[in-house]
């Protein structure tokens, strides 16, 4: 009965095959990263030191250090965040626990998927029309980050919506049974159990966000600006752009200055998605249900 | 139908002693408790339920018995209105709850906290066991937190969870046992101090022994508000309901007490088939 017969052996040839076919691809996949930080590390991380995160770029920005980007970045990425968040957050609410299931519910939300798939670069002739030029922000941190955040929105939209519905159906109606209103529910258990998934998802745009040149460049990001932004009315540096510029733009800069850039640009995101996983963690450890 | 005011049952079968015997005096005044007249549900297009004519009174356990897809939730729904968050479902007829039209009412949220709903399924709520229960009163406004303690109490021990609970209360609601959770939703259910208490097949995740707890815990309840259960298991309605109607295919096919019922004393064959057991 348990004997091997040839079918079974020849399955069991077959499905060890796929298996080692499947994890190479796999592994192949992973390459790609792992050579991109060594490169970065092998080449850029000589020049990284406390006074190069933290002095102004120096000599046609050929030497010193790059804290007007790193500090316009910061600054770029909170006010973007500061705006999509609670926007992104109460449309989620919206659609989520309020909108009935009908037509004009479903344009939303197809525009909204629409929205996630509009390239940086158009985001970025938006924002000159209607923050730089219409709203009158001139090229401006504020003009930037707001181009930023219409660019975060729709997938904070729809991190936040899929967990406020990963909350079960039935812990609405338990409290609306008890004559709680939609808010009262919403407010009291639906949230509460949503918002490590929802940060999650906030933590991630952080880590897009970041690495976002397109939208930026004409919108508020300057070529070079010896000084700290004094206001979220004036122009900053940022750091994807310093990047651009030293790597293309800028002549008889040093080889360990491009790379050290990108190493402290992908060492954010890489902060930015540990977080994010460490989250994560911590949310399947805190499972209510 | 029979008339509830002169069918007699001789055996109430009332465990309580402190209840009166006879049915007349434990419904309170005779009072309807519900009224529902020509009660009808379709959703989109499909009717569940047409034709619903019946009376609960105050401080009977009123139980529906019927096979799957008889209506019988779809009913329970339109009583709390719980209807407005289910799309396509519409709801026509009248339903009077306490000789008011539930219809007219302008706060529904009123309606919904004075009647208690239990599900099939537990639902424990991610808050912990305190708070589950705390809910109800905190989301009227009681904030004060002796009361909260003395509700929390009171319910738990009604539904007889109070002694096995009372050392953890702080700990997750929902990582009870199925039958824990069970009666937790009821004493959810009774800290909204509600008048109506609606139990839909409240027994399918719950054991025989804690199902037996529970069902004394309702007779004890039948003092002080009105019961409406619906199971699926004849012989629970048999040794709790005082009246019972019979729901088929989306009709009521028939309301009686309980007893005579049970005794074949019906007036659709159908009824009599459904609780032998040779349909459904």
């Amino acid at each position: 009965m348990f004997e091997e017969t040839e079918l079974i052996a020849r399955n069991k040839r077959i499905q060890g095959l796929y298996r080692t076919l499947l994890m190479m691809v796999t592994i192949l996949l992973v390459l790609p990263v792992l050579v991109i930080l060594a490169t970065l590390v092998y080449k850029g991380g000589s020049i990284i030191s406390m006074e190069f995160l933290f002095t102004d770029p120096v000599d046609g920005m050929t030497a010193g250090g790059i804290f007007p980007a790193l500090f316009g970045t910061v600054w770029l990425v909170t006010l973007a965040l500061l705006i999509s968040v609670p926007l992104g957050v109460a449309a989620a609410i919206y659609l989520s626990e309020y909108a009935a299931n009908n037509w004009f519910t479903r344009l939303i939300n197809l525009a909204i998927i629409n929205l996630a798939g509009v390239p940086s670069i158009v985001h970025a002739l938006f924002g000159v029309g209607a923050f730089v030029i219409f709203f009158k922000f001139g090229t401006s941190i504020l003009a930037a980050s707001m181009t930023l955040a219409i660019m975060t929105l729709p997938v904070v939209i729809v991190a936040t919506k899929e967990s406020l519905q990963s909350v079960p159906y039935a812990f609405r109606e338990a409290c609306w049974n008890m004559g709680a209103t939609r808010w009262q529910t919403v407010r009291r258990i639906v949230l509460p159990n949503a918002v490590s998934g929802i940060l999650t998802g906030v933590i991630l745009e952080v880590s897009r966000t970041t690495g976002e040149t397109a939208p930026i460049m004409f919108t508020g990001a300057a070529f070079f600006l010896p000084f700290l932004p004094e206001s979220i009315f004036d122009q900053t540096m940022a750091l994807s752009l310093h990047l651009f510029v030293v790597a293309t733009q800028v002549p008889g800069v040093p080889d360990a200055l491009p790379y050290g850039v990108a190493l402290v640009l992908i060492s954010m995101v890489l902060l930015m998605n540990s977080l994010s996983i460490a989250f994560r963690i911590y949310l399947r450890n805190q499972k209510k249900w | 139908m029979v008339n509830p005011d002169t069918a007699t049952k001789p055996n109430a079968g009332n465990s309580n002693p402190a209840a009166p015997d006879s049915m007349e005096d434990r419904r309170g005044m005779n009072t309807r408790k519900l009224e529902v007249r020509d009660l009808s549900v379709h959703y989109s297009g499909n009717t569940v339920l047409s034709e619903v004519t019946l009376d609960v009174w105050e401080n009977e356990i009123f139980g529906i018995i019927g096979p799957a897809n008889a209506g019988k939730t779809s009913f329970l729904k339109c009583i709390n209105r719980m209807n407005t968050f289910t799309d396509n479902m519409e709801v026509g007829g009248q339903i009077l709850f306490s000789g008011m039209d539930i219809h007219q009412l302008k706060n529904v949220y009123a309606l919904r906290s004075r009647i208690g709903v239990v599900f099939p399924l537990p639902v424990g709520l991610p808050l912990t066991i305190y708070e589950n229960v705390a809910l109800a009163p905190r989301l009227k406004g009681i904030s004060d937190k002796t009361e909260l303690n003395i509700i929390v109490e009171r319910c738990l021990t009604r539904a007889a969870l109070w002694d096995e609970v009372k050392d953890r209360l702080n700990s997750l609601g929902s990582l009870l046992s199925g039958g824990q959770q069970q009666r937790l939703t009821i004493a959810r259910a009774l800290s909204q101090d509600p008048d109506l208490l609606m139990l839909d097949e409240f027994s399918i995740a719950v054991d025989p022994v804690t199902t037996m707890r529970i069902e004394e815990v309702l007779k004890e309840l039948r003092s002080e508000m009105t019961i409406i259960l619906v199971t699926n298991l004849v012989q629970q309605a048999r040794r709790l309901a005082d009246r019972t109607a019979f729901f088929l295919d989306g009709k009521c096919v028939e309301v009686g007490e309980t007893e005579a019922l049970f005794e074949g004393n019906v007036e659709d064959p159908r009824t009599r088939d459904y609780i032998e057991g040779k349909f459904g």
